[in-house]
């Protein structure tokens, strides 16, 4: 099974990044683009089938490592492509 | 008394850690590789700077889970003397030794200069040499050093007394331009509960010496030094 983690700054932390990114955006012509949040996307293969199972994992990796939840929220997707199944 | 600097694949101012106790304060001192689970009989241990692991994902977030953060998490939980410096430091929070996180600098930019420092707590195993309100001048090399956590936890740290060095101009005042990089509440080093732990981003390692123009670093690993060697 395939799954997608996306880790970015909590909404009431200011990220630096994504303000600077912003602010380029609108200097090359994308008016109107009022926020911008700069994360980070993991494309984790799991050995498991298991949808359920899956999540699990996936948050306690989010937890363990791959988000420092003091200032980072994350989101776990299953693209489940070998199985077909979305929760 | 032994002293262990820890090395992390990319730690770079290992070297200089190490020469200060070493060669500075005379000190019985070796390195400890990341890969090792033991700290071989060390009393104090210093977490350098530098980018450990290539600040892959985070800074500090890949060593925080090697093999010798295990033993430290240990040695620390006993009440050993843990110092972590720049990187080091982002590494204790990453470990959850030391609370809060580090965020990009405010500015974006790596920032390399001096900074001033003031003095908030001169009770602790690495600061008793200092006096209160003393002012510190010392480098910064980081382009994470924006401490941050949530309001409710900064009040907590404040109130518990774990600000250790705060930001400030020459004249010691905790002012927004005398804070380099966005820190929460101009943050520049904090300790755990027991005081045991601290972690600081400037460098005092770079400040330790005549040579180097600027000893006002050295204060903190004789500090140390003296704590250990009055308890052997």
């Amino acid at each position: 099974m395939k799954a997608r983690v996306t880790v970015y700054p909590r909404r009431e932390i200011l990220d630096p990044q994504g303000k600077a990114i912003r602010d380029a955006l609108s200097r090359v012509g994308f008016a109107g683009v009022d926020d911008v949040r700069a994360g980070k996307s993991f494309e984790i293969s799991l050995g498991t089938d298991d949808p359920v199972q899956a999540e699990q994992e996936l948050r306690r990796m989010c937890e363990k490592l791959l988000a420092n939840t003091v200032v980072e929220d994350y989101s776990v997707e299953l693209l489940g492509a070998e199985v077909g199944v979305r929760p | 008394m032994k002293c262990g600097v820890v090395v992390f694949p990319g730690s770079n101012c290992d070297h200089d850690a190490y020469h200060v106790l070493k060669h500075v304060l005379a000190q019985d001192t070796t390195f400890l590789w990341h890969q090792d689970d033991s700290l071989q009989g060390c009393d104090l241990i210093v977490l350098p700077g530098g980018f450990s692991y290539g600040d892959y994902l985070r800074a500090g977030a890949m060593a925080a889970l090697s093999p010798v953060m295990a033993a430290v998490q240990r040695h620390a939980e006993a009440g050993g003397l843990v110092l972590g410096i720049c990187n080091g430091f982002q590494v204790l929070l990453e470990a959850g030794l030391l609370p809060g996180a580090m965020r990009r600098n405010a500015s974006l930019r790596f920032q390399c200069k001096d900074v001033h420092l003031k003095v908030e707590r001169t009770d602790l195993p690495f600061t008793n040499k200092l006096r209160a309100g003393q002012v510190l001048r010392m480098p910064i090399a980081h382009a994470e050093g924006n401490y941050e956590d949530a309001p409710e936890k900064l009040d907590a740290l404040e109130a518990a007394g774990q600000v250790v060095f705060r930001y400030c101009t020459a004249e010691g005042e905790v002012t927004p331009e005398a804070n380099p990089n966005g820190a929460a509440r101009n943050i520049a080093g904090i300790c755990n509960a027991q005081g045991n732990v601290l972690g600081l981003m400037p460098h005092p390692e770079r400040c330790s010496e005549e040579i180097l123009g600027n000893t006002d670093g050295l204060a903190l690993f004789a500090s140390a030094v003296g704590v250990l060697e009055a308890v052997r």
